[in-house]
């Protein structure tokens, strides 16, 4: 069955809204990881001005795509969030930890130190549930009857654990290439000196995430439409390059270079599941033909989308463009 | 009531959306006030009404940020745990929901930020009219959470098509009559709630002798203020009651706690439901009033609870205490509020301490009519989630076990007491210090982070000097 112009209108702004979400919050998740690497004040304080003013904003796109989901896609939502209790509850504590870290450590003397873990581990936390949800998502997700029809660890495997530490390093190297954007002197020095390391260990970890796809899980791969589509092999072509540039780039010095390459790493990455799983919203069970709400309410949400986003999105532009260049200083 | 998924996932439900709506309803409360004020300030010149303004901002700012973090929460508890009722009546619930939060983000990046960042950039008037704006945008938020949740109550508007409830009618779903009572109803709670705190905090800023001329502000509009629509509320609570009567009879008669059909009807009072025996012990009530308050005379017949079968019947204990406790709110605010306007015509209010004591203790009277309202739509509603179309039973994700949402709601009871006592206790501090001086964001604050406006001056100097800068 093929989707209605309505349907494909809601999953392109659902993917769209996942890749805004994954690039923006994922370097502010990533200075979070980093964050957890250096005990010394000065970094960390300066660490945090670097995604003062961007933070909540980019958080602002995981409830658009919670909304967006539950209005035009409820079967998506309800599947999702039933196979992923544990992982999104997890997910929701470390948001609120780094949420409230960042504006009550700050506040206090004695009780600093908690903030400052909660805000590293909260960070970590959200980065690993997501990878880990992207890796059982490969795997397949059981469905009867539109549920969810596995059990709540099912999650719990070799593959979906690698892809959740995967992401962790994902975004600490997309932390680590803003840091070095939007920093000078002594942080910028050391979150250039990370870069090389954390390219390593994201190759390390997509080697052995490959191959325990060849092996003891099966299937995250093989079962997907990636023979189908042949064109498709163009993006992991490119994310390996945009990884390749992301250490030339720091061997160089060019302060914009290494964030916007691995922003650029993880659009091929996003494209390359495209290819492997579309029209599957929820592989292999759920396509967006036979999740998508009735017409009448996708044309009913039609109208929040075409205002709403536009404006968000201009808001979003706008913010970034006041906080540009390394020294912002707030309104004030 | 065994420990099964169903009841622990409302447990849940009830926990994280107790703690959400005491800060939405808050904060729609405070963009009214902080727009009235304003309004106030743009049309007198009095300097002293842009202090309140100032100190009320951060309030608000703090309050929007507590129910941002919690909303976030609330936006992924129905698929989490009420799976079946998303996929049956998703196609209705999802978008007025997701309405409600793109009202919410429009706010946030529109008129918010010229309130909270624009003071110097823009005209007065423009201003103002921001400020107007802002507090219309929390008013539409809560539209879609009431044009939700009175679907919920009284369904209209939809067919069922392969067991799914979906739309046929959005016109009828957004503005069905009951809608049109309970919106009103929820917007005039929130304002009281706010009211009799802008009141309270006057009041305890008089009791301490500081911040005098700006107490007296707070005293005077909120108690005036509250006296006026008190009113206005018992009267739309009425009418909520007559909707109830009319769509939800067993839910009007566990309120009641009238468990046998009576003619004519007494109203009982107080006393203690016993769902086992189906009676009431220790009940003091009234012949014939029960009949008066439904039917508007005293002989008419009323419907117990006997006339439904069990499995139709909502628990009673719960509404009708919910129901008394609000009403009991309901009734103190407009005695203080009425008192505090007579010995304010007498000249004797910021004199009077027992009275300024009593209106002090009087600040969460809003927030626990608020829950006890809600306590008794929602409890009253069962054993339906949407009433007459889907049990609650039926609705929970199936493949929840009972360990994942003991683990679940543990967890939520958890965090939500670490950091709802640190919010609260930030709030409580800005409350107890006043006034003082203007309010200035910290250097890389912007709508999207409220909490950080929220700081006073001498903190924001504080972190500027403490990062380097």
């Amino acid at each position: 069955m093929e989707p209605t112009n309505l349907a494909v209108f809601w999953a392109g702004v659902i993917a769209l809204s996942i890749l805004m979400y994954v690039i923006l919050d994922g370097f502010d998740l990533g200075v979070g990881i980093l964050f957890g690497l250096t005990r010394d004040m000065t970094n960390r304080q300066q660490m945090l001005n670097t995604i003062a003013p961007f933070w909540d904003g980019n958080e602002t796109w995981l409830v658009i795509i919670g909304a967006s989901l539950f209005a035009a896609f409820p079967a998506v939502y309800a599947v999702f969030l039933g196979a992923f209790y544990i992982p999104v509850l997890l997910m929701l504590f470390g948001l609120i930890f780094r949420g409230i870290a960042f504006e009550f450590r700050q506040r206090t003397e004695r009780m600093g130190w908690l903030w400052d873990r909660g805000f590293f581990l909260g960070s970590t936390v959200v980065a690993f549930v997501q990878g880990a949800a992207i890796g059982a998502m490969m795997r397949g997700i059981p469905v009867v009857n539109g549920h969810f029809a596995g059990r709540t660890f099912d999650w719990v495997h070799p593959f979906p654990i690698l892809t959740g530490i995967g992401l962790v390093l994902g975004y600490a190297l997309l932390g680590a290439g803003w840091i070095v954007y939007k920093s000078e002197g002594e942080l910028r020095d050391w979150a250039y000196a990370r870069i090389p390391r954390l390219v390593v260990a994201v190759f390390v970890v997509l080697a052995l995430a490959f191959t325990v796809a060849m092996t003891i899980d099966a299937g995250a791969i093989a079962q997907s439409n990636w023979r189908a589509r042949g064109w498709g092999i163009v993006f992991p072509v490119v994310g390996v390059a945009a990884l390749v540039g992301v250490v030339v780039s720091a061997r160089s010095r060019r302060d914009a270079l290494p964030f916007h390459l691995t922003a650029l790493f993880f659009v091929a990455a996003y494209l390359t599941l495209g290819v492997m799983f579309w029209p599957y919203m929820v592989p292999y069970s759920v396509t967006v033909s036979n999740a998508a709400a009735p017409d009448a309410s996708l044309g009913f949400f039609f109208f929040g989308g075409v205002i709403v986003l536009p404006m968000i999105l201009i808001y979003t532009m706008g913010v970034y463009r006041v906080f540009r260049g390394k020294r912002h200083r707030g309104y004030s | 009531m065994d420990l099964d998924p169903v009841f622990l996932s409302r447990l849940q439900f009830a926990f994280v959306i107790s703690f959400h709506i005491i800060f939405p309803a808050f904060t729609i409360g405070l963009g009214a006030w902080l727009a009235t004020i304003e309004g106030a300030r743009l049309f007198t010149g009095n300097p002293l009404y842009r202090r309140v303004f100032d100190f009320w901002l951060r309030i608000f700012a703090l309050s929007f940020g507590m129910g941002v973090v919690t909303g976030v929460v609330m936006a992924f508890q129905f698929g989490t745990n009420w799976g079946v009722l998303v996929e049956k009546t998703g196609s209705i619930q999802g978008p007025l929901l997701g309405y409600e939060s793109f009202t919410a983000f429009m706010l946030e990046a529109s008129f918010f930020g010229v309130v909270l960042l624009g003071r110097n950039r823009v005209s007065p008037r423009f201003y103002f009219f921001a400020c107007c704006m802002v507090s219309l945008g929390t008013m539409f938020s809560s539209f879609w959470i009431l044009a939700n949740n009175s679907w919920m109550q009284v369904p209209v508007g939809h067919s069922i098509v392969d067991g799914k409830i979906i739309p046929s009618d959005w016109w009828a779903i957004v503005t069905g009559p009951v809608m049109m009572v309970r919106w009103p109803h929820m917007l005039l709670a929130a304002f009281l709630t706010t009211g009799m705190c802008v009141a309270a905090t006057g009041a305890w800023y008089v009791l301490r002798k500081i911040h005098l001329a700006e107490a007296r502000v707070m005293l005077h509009w909120g108690l005036g203020f509250v006296a006026v629509v008190i009113p206005i509320q018992l009267f739309f609570g009425h009418l909520t009651g007559l909707y109830v009567l009319k769509h939800q009879p067993a839910k009007f008669a566990a309120i009641e706690a009238r468990w046998k059909n009576e003619q004519p009807a007494s109203e009982v009072l107080i006393g203690i439901p016993d769902s086992k025996a189906e009676k009431n012990l220790f009940a003091i009530s009234i012949p014939k009033l029960g009949s008066m308050i439904a039917s508007g005379n005293w002989t008419s017949a009323e419907v117990g609870l006997e006339s439904f079968p069990r499995e139709d019947r909502p628990p009673v204990v719960i509404p009708f205490f919910g129901f008394r406790l609000m009403v009991g709110m309901g009734l103190i605010m407009l005695a203080v509020s009425w008192l505090g306007n007579f010995l304010r015509f007498r000249g004797r209010l910021e004199t009077t301490r027992w009275f300024l004591w009593g209106t002090f203790l009087a600040f969460p009277t809003g927030f626990v009519a608020i829950l006890t309202g809600w306590y008794t739509a929602e409890v009253g509603r069962q054993p339906w989630v949407v009433y007459g179309l889907l049990r609650t039973k039926d609705a929970v994700t199936p493949s929840l076990t009972t360990g994942d949402v003991f683990l679940s709601l543990s967890g939520y009871v958890l965090v939500y007491a670490v950091f709802v006592a640190f919010g609260t206790y930030y709030i409580y501090k800005l409350l107890r210090e006043g006034p003082t001086g203007a309010a200035v964001p910290i250097p890389g604050a912007t709508p999207n982070r409220p909490m950080a406006f929220a700081d006073d001056a001498a903190t924001a100097t504080g972190t500027s000097a403490a990062s380097g800068r």
